[in-house]
């Protein structure tokens, strides 16, 4: 099939590659472009492990094709961690209140959690769970989550 | 995982171009606006269209406004821009509280609204307040633009009323002159990212006028009109939530499959609906839960 020459920021650089039509983002941003922090979980939108941020919203690298990228603006967890205000901050959290066992979940956990409270800086449990609600994670029961992206809230 | 399926992608910023490889290729071309379901069935191998027709540049599928009374959803509006908005909200909360309860913010925020009734499975979830207020379905092709009640809209299981050379354009529904209260009720099998095992939506207004749709309980989302019908002129009392609760149950037909069976579905459509109406009527008087809460059963 034609080949796409397609160019897009990703984390604050320009990016001008080609790819097929077929060609699925999260693939080429793992396999060609070496970021490795979202992960292929599901690789069909249930999941949240493969979660990116694209022009301001996050999004499932899985269900979207490389070639919808062009001209859009992408940062994951790579980037994410000195662009975006928020997103030190939990990491911070996270590794204090030891909420990971694997991390598998934990880039798709911290971009979520870094959306949410670029909206709502005040969020409370409620809204904390609803906004990872699409986040699974295999091995801690969320508690120590919920509990760290409330304590990044609380700023202690 | 990549997908097997090999296709050309062109993303016009042109509509008549647009309709133009529509009409050429038909149902080998396959529209694409969030990917949420589109990009699944290419994996899966269930969609395998020469084309794929992204129709994310078109301007005029684009914008979610309320004009002269009738709330107009674009095309390309995503149930995150939905949520976001003050007018559905204050206008059509029931469609606001249904958009909630879709998927997850990730899936969200590219999932759109014409995109879910385009995929047309029988637990959409924004089918039921777009039943209630007879929303209708604007449509273009070459041949010129045409309008499709929400009504006739799904005609089977993942069917719909959309030809292969037309693109929805956008949704749109009269905001209703009556004031009402609603509840989208949703089942599911845990509070969260699920699709639903059965929907029942109740509205009710300040005449005693009643709407009632359902999704998930049938082959496709519909009204339940006899239900509807029985309720007009009646206060929600234990007694008419029974006896209308009986006759939702013959209007469903619902199935057994991976997410319930089909007794189980029917004993708890009565339940939804039992509740859905009392939310509703609650919320017309200004109490009850306020809407995106107490929904999920
Ligand atoms: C993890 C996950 C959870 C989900 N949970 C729910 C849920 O709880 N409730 C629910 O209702 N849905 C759920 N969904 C499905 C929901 O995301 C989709 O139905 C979505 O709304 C489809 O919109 P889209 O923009 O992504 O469409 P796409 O996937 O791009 O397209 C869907 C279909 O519509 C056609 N199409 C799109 N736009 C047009 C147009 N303008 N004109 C003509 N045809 C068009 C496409 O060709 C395709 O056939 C879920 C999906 C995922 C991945
Ligand atoms: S890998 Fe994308 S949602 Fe699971
Ligand atoms: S820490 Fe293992 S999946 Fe979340």
């Amino acid at each position: 099939m034609k080949k796409h020459p397609i160019s897009f920021k990703l984390n604050g650089e320009r990016v001008s590659i080609e790819v097929e039509p077929s060609d699925v983002l999260i693939d080429v941003l793992r396999d060609r472009l070496g970021i490795k922090s979202p992960k292929v979980g599901c690789d069909r939108g249930d999941c949240g492990t493969c979660t990116i941020i694209m022009d301001g919203r996050t999004v499932r690298s899985c269900l979207a094709l490389a070639v919808e990228a062009d001209g859009a603006e992408l940062v994951t967890l790579e980037g994410a961690n000195t662009s975006r205000k928020w997103t030190r901050k939990l990491q911070e959290k996270f590794h204090r209140k030891n909420a990971f066992q694997c991390g598998f979940c934990a880039p798709g956990i911290i971009l979520s959690a870094t959306e949410l409270l670029e909206k709502n800086p005040k969020a409370g449990k409620h809204e904390i769970k609803e906004a990872i609600a699409g986040n699974l994670c295999r091995c801690t029961g969320y508690e120590p989550i919920v509990e760290a992206i409330e304590e990044t809230v609380k700023g202690k | 995982m990549p997908i097997a399926t090999q296709f050309e992608y062109v993303k016009p910023a042109d509509m008549d171009e647009a309709l133009q490889v529509l009409a050429m290729y038909k149902e080998k071309a396959r529209p694409l606006a969030g990917g949420t379901d589109l990009i699944v069935h290419l994996k899966e191998g269930f969609a395998k269209p020469e084309i794929v027709l992204d129709v994310k540049a078109l301007k005029e599928l684009s914008g979610l406004s309320l004009k002269n009374g009738v709330l107009r959803v674009g095309a390309l509006v995503t149930f995150a821009e939905l949520l976001e908005s003050a007018a559905v909200k204050k206008n059509f909360p029931d469609l606001w509280e249904a958009a909630g309860t879709v998927a997850s913010t990730g899936v969200r925020n590219r999932a759109t609204l014409a995109g879910n009734i385009c995929s047309a499975v029988p637990s959409a979830d924004s089918a039921p307040p777009l039943l209630a207020h007879d929303a209708v379905v604007r449509l273009r092709s070459q041949a010129g633009e045409r309008l499709v009640s929400i009504h006739e809209w799904f005609t089977g299981p993942k069917r719909t009323a959309l030809g292969p050379d037309e693109l929805v354009v956008s949704v749109e529904m009269a905001v209703p002159e009556k004031k009402f209260g609603a509840c989208y009720m949703k089942l599911s099998r845990y509070d969260g990212e699920d699709l639903a095992q059965g929907g029942v939506e109740a509205a009710v207004f300040t005449d005693h006028n009643y709407r009632v749709a359902f999704c998930a309980l049938g082959p496709v989302p519909a009204r339940a009109l006899k239900t509807e019908s029985y309720l007009k002129g009646k206060k929600v009392t234990e007694q008419t939530v029974k006896q209308a609760g009986e006759l939702l149950a013959g209007e469903i037909s619902p199935i057994t499959d991976i997410r319930s069976s089909r007794e189980y579905r029917t004993h708890m459509a009565r339940i939804m609906l039992g509740r859905a109406l009392e939310t509703a009527v609650s919320r017309l008087s200004g109490r009850g839960p306020k809407y995106g809460e107490g929904n999920i059963c």
